[in-house]
């Protein structure tokens, strides 16, 4: 079985703050982690080499300092590392993320399963995921919280809802993104780090994977943002002392006149 | 302060701190509660790859010395030391085996201790051999193709939990110190059961248990070395495992003095810090220095080892004896720090405190450890 997990170095989001003036992160002196989320993807692909065989590659687009993200993972268990980056991809949204990923995957060749977190603490946005899928044209699952079965290469997996879960099976290859739920991910092994310490990365820029330039970074990227800030803090609410049928006396008086 | 540590004991360090910082400092008050045996912990361990660390490659570890496995024991007993006993305590039950096991008994034993999947014990103590070894009753008679073992060990960590015992057993009664052996015993041996368990003041999550042998028949294949060496073999294991409870000891004392120090500069008494008064600020820089001593030591010492030195009773003895003095010491004045929230179970200082006191105890106590250091001393300068 031949895993790749996409997965995305963000901003150590507990260590965070925003200027309140540019209403900008503040991003100096703050450590770059792997996304939480993808933490549970590549423990998710491990396990499933472990199980099923196989090799586990791991996959991110960013810039170079975006190595040690991979090497973590191998750390963790990855077989093998893959960069792609190239200032060509620099301002890419989702569409072109999903695009330049899809392409990437299509390089790496044979898979069976495509993993990803089921969103980045960054962006928030969880599309690139499903759009590695459309781009690829395969089945995907999102918000996985188990892999129930898989065989005759066929996946039947459980996914989380906001009203419960669903039962899926699909045929694979496919892409599944998952939630936190699905596993508890491992710390890394020493084998592991010592073979992350060594382990050639690849780094495939813009040519080597067969990429149209029109669909790249800035250029292939319909989505701008227009404006950021934070929402001001709520004020707090009025409170009704005394006893109850006067405070409830006053609090109808009180929406009667705001709705007036 | 630097010691010079290679590329790979830092990787190491950094590991077993990540381990210490977020899988055993969150449970460590529970399990030493609950005396309950860290297995959870044993499974990252092996995960991780550390159950190993001082194994030669060639038998599944990852090729390190007693640095190694001081530096493993150290930052694993900053989280608790209780725990991180899982750890140390196979290693002295693997110490023997490691010195003086064959080609056979090494390929048998140690990938499964290396892997993390069989803990190792070490029996030597009994009810009336304690700092008197030779005071031992436990016998060992041949009987054609085995040893059939008699008598009870006591106080024997990991006892029960463990699959592979050395033990230490007199075969001829008559030589005395030279009438000993060590042998290899299976847990599920028949005529090998375990007795009661210890509760303890301190490092409760570590099972401590009596072993009891009746009639128990062991192969012969399972001696260690050659019958009468027994003792050169409890000496010896004692020179390789004492610079291991020194860094148990220099973590139990970083693990409560990084407690303290956090603290001092966080309460508030007079409208100051703590940390803003002199009393507290010379406190914590004793401490400091200190447990700088102790773990400078016990390197010093590991390294004599891993060099191949000769002579390394001494070194050994003076690591362990320093450290734990000082992990005695720091951790009482980790409490006082607290000051009466260092007495109670909510802060974790007084569980440092409890976990310190055993250092100075077992591996010979800290009177025996002078006692050692002392002899050696004559001893050399009589060569002179």
């Amino acid at each position: 079985m031949n895993i790749v997990v996409c997965i995305k170095q963000v901003p150590d989001t507990t260590q965070v703050k925003i200027d309140p003036e540019t209403n900008t992160l503040i991003r100096e002196g703050v450590d770059s982690i792997i996304n939480p989320f993808d933490m549970y993807a590549i423990e998710e692909g491990v396990r499933l080499k472990e199980r099923f065989g196989g090799k586990t590659t791991v996959l991110t687009m960013g810039p170079p300092q975006a190595v040690a993200a991979l090497r973590e993972a191998i750390a963790l268990g990855c077989d093998d590392a893959i960069l792609v980056s190239d200032r060509a991809f620099a301002g890419s949204d989702t569409l072109a993320t999903g695009y330049t990923l899809a392409n990437a995957i299509r390089r790496i060749g044979d898979f069976d399963i495509i993993l990803c977190g089921k969103q980045a603490s960054d962006g928030d946005t969880a599309q690139v995921g499903p759009g590695i899928a459309t781009q690829l044209d395969i089945p995907q699952i999102t918000y996985v919280k188990k892999i129930e079965k898989i065989e005759d290469k066929t996946m039947v997996a459980e996914r989380m809802t906001e009203e419960g879960f669903e039962i899926i099976q699909t045929s694979l290859p496919c892409l599944i993104t998952v939630v936190k739920e699905i596993n508890e991910p491992r710390l890394p092994s020493l084998k592991g780090k010592m073979r992350a310490k060594k382990a050639e990365i690849a780094v495939w820029k813009a040519l080597d994977i067969d990429a149209d330039e029109g669909q790249l970074g800035l250029g292939g990227s319909p989505t701008w943002v227009s404006k950021i800030f934070t929402p001001p803090p709520r004020p707090s609410g009025e409170m009704f002392d005394g006893d109850p049928e006067e405070a409830v006396t006053k609090l109808v008086h009180l929406l009667k006149d705001r709705l007036n | 302060m630097d010691y010079l540590l290679t590329e790979e004991q830092i990787m190491l360090r950094d590991l077993c701190r990540e381990v210490a910082e977020e899988k055993i400092k969150p449970i460590a008050a529970k399990y030493d509660r609950e005396e309950k045996f860290p297995w959870e912990i044993v499974k990252i361990l092996a995960q991780s790859d550390l159950c190993g660390v001082y194994i030669p490659e060639e038998y599944g570890g990852m090729g390190g010395g007693i640095l190694e496995l001081c530096i493993t024991a150290e930052e694993l007993s900053r989280g608790c030391a209780g725990i991180a006993l899982s750890f140390a305590g196979t290693a002295l039950g693997t110490d023997p085996i490691l010195l003086y096991g064959n080609e056979d008994q090494k390929k048998k034993y140690l990938p499964d201790i290396a892997s993390g999947k069989k803990l190792a014990a070490y029996g030597i103590t009994e009810p009336s051999a304690g700092s008197d070894v030779s005071a031992m009753q436990t016998t060992a008679k041949k009987d054609g193709d085995y040893y059939v073992l008699n008598g009870t060990k006591h106080f024997i960590t990991n006892g029960g939990d463990a699959e592979i015992y050395t033990i230490v057993a007199m075969t001829d009664k008559s030589k005395g110190t030279r009438g000993a052996s060590v042998f290899i015993v299976e847990k599920d041996t028949p005529g090998f059961t375990f007795g009661k368990k210890e509760e303890k003041l301190g490092i409760r999550a570590s099972s401590t248990r009596e072993l009891i042998f009746t009639d128990c028949k062991v192969p012969k294949e399972n001696l260690l070395g050659r019958e009468g060496q027994g003792f050169l073999i409890a000496m010896r294991t004692f020179d390789m495992s004492r610079p291991g409870i020194g860094a148990q000891a220099v973590g139990i004392a970083q693990g409560a003095f990084d407690a303290a120090l956090k603290y001092a500069t966080e309460r508030v008494q007079f409208g100051k810090t703590i940390a803003s008064f002199q009393g507290i600020q010379f406190m914590l820089a004793d401490m400091a220095t200190q447990i700088e001593a102790a773990r400078a030591l016990v390197y010093a010492a590991a390294r004599q080892i891993d060099g191949g030195a000769k002579e390394v009773t001494m070194q050994s003895s003076m690591a362990k004896l320093f450290a734990s003095d000082v992990a005695m010491k720091v951790t009482t004045d980790a409490v006082q720090i607290f000051g009466g929230y260092g007495y109670i179970n909510e802060y974790p200082v007084e569980k440092f405190m409890r976990d310190a006191k055993i250092t100075q105890i077992y591996e010979g106590t800290n009177q025996i450890q002078r006692s050692i250091i002392a002899l050696n001393l004559i001893k050399e300068s009589k060569k002179k």
